[in-house]
């Protein structure tokens, strides 16, 4: 490891201003911090530092997402093969090593896309890296059908770094969540590769896994279906266990759930948003329920779709949610409610979860305008008391 | 019964090094250094030159806009040299001490005899009244002011902090005497913790005894005097350290000015962790002779871990040394893969790591920041370290981008940078807090003068 570290060492004037890889500085920089803690001690103020730090606290998303992502390899499989009819004859290697196969190739179409972007920016911007895409890289192939070809999910990545992250400032001053604008860009400019009843089962084999399956087979996702006021074929144990078409990691509430409790008990997700996002999301799907406007009971409106996983991974999302307590009950309450909304009072969109976590995004900052006037307005109040 | 307060929000940091509860006494040395920037917010101006003999209390320096407020010497002997930085700037007013130290006289007093402005004329004229602070700013205060309340924070609770019920031991009496000297200029405001049980906080005179039930900073005095009579623009409150209460205590009782203080010596660089007497400009080569466990990759501390100043030999006590604290420097530690190894050795208030498993094991910290600067990332994180009702992380930000207003309506003249140290020690986007908390309080000091 000395050896390592005399290496690095050795190399690193190259990369510094006037050396000859000056233009890869910000590759080297990541290369490094990720390989050794950086050895910087402190100038001023305090002079001992807690161990956290962005990149352990974005590791921690992304092993909380891993569960859903392994799930998702394993569905992708089990949904080809049940389509074709082979269910019986697959292992369960068959079913995971096709799903791999399939899921693979956006992942690393995410990363390299997404973290190219990065690390040029860094470089032209003279920053460090910052380690937001690492959590972003992960969760955008989570959110999309299994069939959204390679090149639009590379237009997409492109475009949410740069338009909704970068041009904002980067991981920190980003007012949308940057893996959902990734999805409405591909929602609104590609709507036919992300909805519909063709995407959402992988329809060719890979390397001699999974099977072609015939040109006209469909299979919509159950709130598509129920969208349509057709009857939904899959048990609830199906619906929690995740063997449903649907994008790739939103469909199994058990994986979501470890990913929770992994978010939860390291507290970088607020318990208080995800709760308040469920809360509303009930409190909705029981009154609509009770007003005869949808036909589902308000567990199966949780357990379908994308509630869990946005209400896991993307609402939580602390730079683009509300950053005061109160504020985190609200909109975390304002998610739930509006996604059951858009997906019961809406015709156009069996699902609404993406779109209430994007408007929840623009009302953040008013909500927490809102709280912290709460307390200027006691402070204001104590000074005219004192005055008179 | 006294007052008591909760507070639920704060953190205790264990360190490995925590002072003994053994003295020893840093005898006589040939050479002390006062150093004026010690003193928060005062423009120094000299009174003395080189060669100029002075008494035990004479001034050696005054605040140029306040040229009343004087400041004692420790030590009577000869003005040895003044040490000057950039722009003439005095960093230090170095003195050679006679071998039988003279003393001012300033006569005794009888402090429950004396009226508000008896106190302050006793306390400017001994050079002593630069001790105390304010708020809004945090800063040394002036003879103009007028507080509406006087706080004392006798309770010490960050990491490896001098235990003031020691110090006390032997200076009740001019700690008594000094608190109703302060309770003749303004009600007085004294802080304990809940586990200080020392006669002389729990029942002393003259001032209101609140009790602070909390993690760190409950000590802070900043924290104390937001419970209590929280500070809207306009008004003024002094704090002042115990130990300075003591040293006005002193003043009173024996008419000469002692500035000779307990320090606590702590960090897991420290060879044995014990308390030290020595008067305010004893050189650190003199008290830490044979002290340390290492000289290179060392962290010398004027002060405790959260709120000190990086120092070094050189230094000598001054204002803020309730402690020296020395802990390793960790620049060559080139740890690897820390983002995702267990890390056990680790302090971290985060669940990631293991140390919330061991809510009593002492740690050796170094001094790295342990990650690189980012954008404010997570939310929640100050105000979790912050028992104030103050949103900590929105007037950071109305500082940084030097918004006065909003610093104004979210309570900036309630703060001072230590109430931050928490903050910034939790803090994953590793910001320097208590330096942006002191840029903001410069910037609205410089704009109301």
């Amino acid at each position: 490891m000395k050896a390592l570290r005399q290496y690095l060492d050795k190399i690193k004037p190259k990369f510094e201003p006037g050396g000859k890889l000056h233009a890869f500085q910000s590759i080297f920089d990541g290369l490094e911090t990720f390989l050794y803690v950086p050895n910087t001690t402190s100038k001023v103020g305090t002079h001992i530092h807690d161990s956290i730090d962005s990149k352990r606290i974005m590791s921690m998303v992304v092993i909380a997402a891993l569960p859903a992502l392994l799930f998702g390899m394993y569905n992708v499989g089990y949904q080809n093969y049940a389509a074709a009819g082979h269910l019986a004859d697959a292992s369960f290697f068959d079913l995971f090593f096709f799903g791999f196969l399939a899921v693979l190739p956006k992942v690393v179409v995410s990363y390299a896309v997404g973290l190219g972007i990065e690390f040029a920016w860094a470089q032209w911007k003279h920053e460090e890296i910052q380690e937001g895409f690492l959590v972003t890289g992960i969760l955008i192939p989570l959110i999309i059908p299994v069939n959204c070809p390679l090149w639009i999910l590379m237009l997409a990545v492109a475009f949410s770094v740069v338009i909704c992250k970068e041009i904002f400032g980067g991981t920190g001053m980003n007012i949308f969540n940057v893996a959902l604008c990734a999805r409405a860009f591909l929602f609104f400019s590609y709507p036919s590769k992300m909805t519909g009843d063709t995407v959402w089962v992988a329809s060719n084999s890979i390397l001699g896994f999974g099977y072609d399956l015939p040109d006209g087979f469909t299979a919509a996702t159950p709130l598509g279906e129920i969208g349509v006021g057709a009857n939904v074929p899959y048990s609830l144990s199906d619906m929690i266990t995740g063997f449903i078409p649907g994008s790739i990691g939103e469909t199994s509430v058990i994986a979501i759930g470890i990913g929770a409790i992994i978010l939860l008990w390291t507290g970088i997700a607020s318990w208080r948003t995800m709760g308040s996002v469920f809360g509303g999301g009930i409190l909705m799907a029981l009154l609509f329920k009770h007003l005869g406007m949808t036909s589902i009971d308000w567990y199966e409106h949780i357990v379908l779709g994308g509630f869990c996983f946005g209400a896991v991974f993307m609402a939580t999302d602390p730079v683009t949610s509300a950053r005061t307590h109160t504020g985190q009950w609200i909109y975390g309450f304002l998610i739930g409610a509006m996604a059951l909304i858009i997906r019961v009072m809406n015709p156009g969109y069996p699902e609404g979860m993406m779109l209430a976590i994007l408007f929840a995004n623009m009302f953040a900052p008013l909500i927490d305008y809102y709280v912290v006037q709460a307390n200027i307005s006691k402070r204001m109040k104590r000074l005219t008391k004192n005055n008179k | 019964m006294a007052n008591v307060i909760k507070l639920r929000k704060g953190l205790n940091i264990h360190l490995k090094g925590t002072a003994a509860q053994t003295k020893r006494v840093v005898g006589a040395c040939a050479e002390y250094v006062v150093r004026p920037d010690t003193f928060e917010g005062v423009v120094p101006k000299l009174v003395v030159h080189e060669g100029d003999r002075v008494d035990v209390g004479d001034a050696l320096f005054v605040d140029k806009n306040f040229p009343e407020v004087r400041f004692a010497s420790p030590v009577s002997g000869t003005v040895k040299a003044v040490e000057r930085g950039e722009r003439r700037k005095i960093l230090g007013i170095r003195l050679q001490a006679d071998e039988v130290q003279k003393y001012h006289d300033f006569g005794r007093r009888d402090v429950s005899s004396l009226s508000a402005d008896g106190v302050k004329n006793a306390l400017l004229e001994a050079g002593l009244f630069g001790y105390i602070y304010q708020l809004p700013y945090a800063v040394s205060t002036n003879p103009q002011t007028m507080p509406k309340a006087i706080f004392v924070s006798a309770l010490r609770d960050m990491p490896l902090a001098n235990d003031f019920e020691y110090e006390l031991q032997g200076n009740e009496r001019d700690f008594q005497t000094g608190l109703t000297a302060l309770s003749k200029m303004a009600t007085t405001y004294l802080g304990i913790g809940k586990n200080q049980k020392a006669d002389a906080l729990v029942n002393a005179k003259d001032v209101e005894v609140t009790v602070y039930d909390g993690p760190c900073p409950a000590g802070n005095v900043g924290v104390q005097v937001n419970h209590i009579s929280p500070v809207n623009k306009g008004e003024v409150v002094w704090t002042v350290d115990p130990t300075f209460v003591i040293f006005f205590g002193r003043l009173f009782n024996t008419g000469k000015v002692n500035l000779l203080r307990t320090i606590a010596l702590g960090g897991s660089a420290m060879a044995s962790p014990m308390y030290v007497d020595a008067l305010i400009g004893t050189p650190f080569s003199v008290i830490l002779k044979d002290a340390l466990t290492r000289q290179e990759d060392l962290r010398l501390i004027n002060g405790n871990p959260l709120t000190g100043t990086k120092s070094c030999l050189e230094d000598s006590v001054g204002v803020k040394t309730s402690e020296i604290t020395a802990i390793p420097e960790g620049a060559d530690a080139n740890e690897m893969f820390g983002w995702i190894m267990p890390r056990t050795n680790h302090f971290s208030t985060s669940r990631s790591y293991f140390s919330w498993l061991m809510a009593k094991k002492a740690y050796d910290l170094d001094a790295r920041v342990k990650g690189g600067e980012r954008h404010i990332i997570m939310s929640g994180e100050y105000d979790s370290v912050l028992p104030m009702d103050i949103y900590g992380e929105f007037l950071i930000k109305a500082i940084i981008v030097g918004d006065i207003d909003k610093m104004e309506q979210l309570g900036i003249y309630e703060v001072s940078p230590e109430d931050f140290a928490l903050a910034e020690f939790v803090d994953s986007s590793k910001l320097e807090l208590q330096r942006i908390v002191r840029q903001g309080l410069n910037m609205l000091r410089k704009e109301n003068a």
